[in-house]
């Protein structure tokens, strides 16, 4: 079985509302090295067989086309991940 | 040329819209015929317009509108709309439009963070689309908005086009609830058929039922003139 990560992040200059609700809370926890978070999408999409070019490409044009919204989000990343046994 | 009365309004149900029987109830209340539609459905059942209602489509899972925009009757619904028929998107079926691709800029979470449910004052800055020519431009209607995911972004260029063309239909009355960017309630495309907006006229359009209003508590009715809108829109087509 093989697994395709999709990692998709809202743009730059929108507004991230709840990385900045994170961002908030972090400190009250002690946490007061961290100045800024952005809150993004990870999808794994499984397959049976083996991660092809192919299987990598319809990845990609699905993570364009409906796993992100290219006004608000941009797809980062789209890479086969590692499977453990 | 289509009678007021012989009128036949879409209202599509998505898996997860809860708004789609007021909008049926709007639509008989302003003496059109509401036709209900169903979103894996790609026949309209010629209708003359069509709502997409508001609620939570797909539970918003993905992002709100995202899913339900590859149903069936979604892609019709953009042929249509591509051919002039009015479309009108409330809340979720705003998100919807502009996941379609009908309408630019998209909606994120509120600036706030938090859901929100209040009844709101919108300025009319278009009173010449299909769904708002019974309105004056400068007008101020009071009807409910809820949503948590409200926030109207797009980038400046396409904001900046949006003002300049005069596609800005509503603009949030005094308080902006959910940071949308200038005020922005809800916009149309060039043609100015296809209107969308965040809150919910199809909620204030009976005596007892909708926002409180100088005549008295839960009296107000402002949403009405969308639908009689666009019954007077299809007269003159």
């Amino acid at each position: 079985m093989g697994r395709v990560v999709v990692e998709v992040m809202p743009k730059p200059e929108i507004l991230d509302p709840q990385g900045k609700a994170v961002v908030g809370a972090l400190p009250r926890l002690g946490f007061t090295q961290f100045v800024g978070v952005r809150q993004g999408k990870r999808f794994e999409l499984e397959v049976e067989g083996d991660v092809t070019p192919e299987i990598l490409a319809a990845a990609r044009q699905a993570a364009e086309t409906m796993l992100s919204n290219p006004i608000i989000e941009d797809v980062v990343n789209v890479f086969e991940a590692e499977v453990s046994a | 040329m289509v009678g007021a009365a012989g009128a036949r309004i879409g209202v599509i149900t998505f898996p997860g819209t809860l708004d789609d029987r007021d909008a049926q109830r709007a639509v008989r209340l302003a003496g059109a015929t509401p036709v209900a539609l169903w979103h894996a459905d790609a026949d309209l059942h010629g209708v003359d317009a069509v709502v997409i209602p508001g609620g939570f489509s797909y539970g918003d899972y993905l992002r709100a509108g995202a899913i339900s925009r590859f149903a069936a009757a979604m892609t019709s619904v953009a042929d249509a709309a591509r051919g002039g028929m009015p479309v009108l998107g409330i809340c979720n079926g705003f998100q919807i439009l502009t996941e379609a691709h009908l309408l630019p800029g998209s909606m994120v979470k509120n600036d706030h963070l938090h859901f929100i449910c209040r009844e709101q004052t919108l300025v009319v800055e278009n009173a010449s689309t299909a769904w708002t020519n019974q309105y004056a431009a400068g007008q101020r209607i009071t009807v409910p908005l809820k949503n948590q995911d409200g926030q109207f972004v797009a980038d400046e260029r396409t904001l900046d086009e949006l003002e300049d063309t005069g596609r800005v239909v509503f603009r949030y009355d005094g308080w902006n609830p959910n940071g949308s960017r200038r005020n922005i309630a809800g916009i149309t495309n060039e043609r100015g058929n296809v209107v969308g907006l965040m809150p919910h006229p199809e909620h204030a359009v009976e005596p007892g039922f909708g926002p409180d209003a100088a005549a008295g508590a839960r009296q107000g009715v402002d949403g009405l003139g969308f639908f009689t809108s666009v019954l007077s829109a299809l007269v003159a087509a």
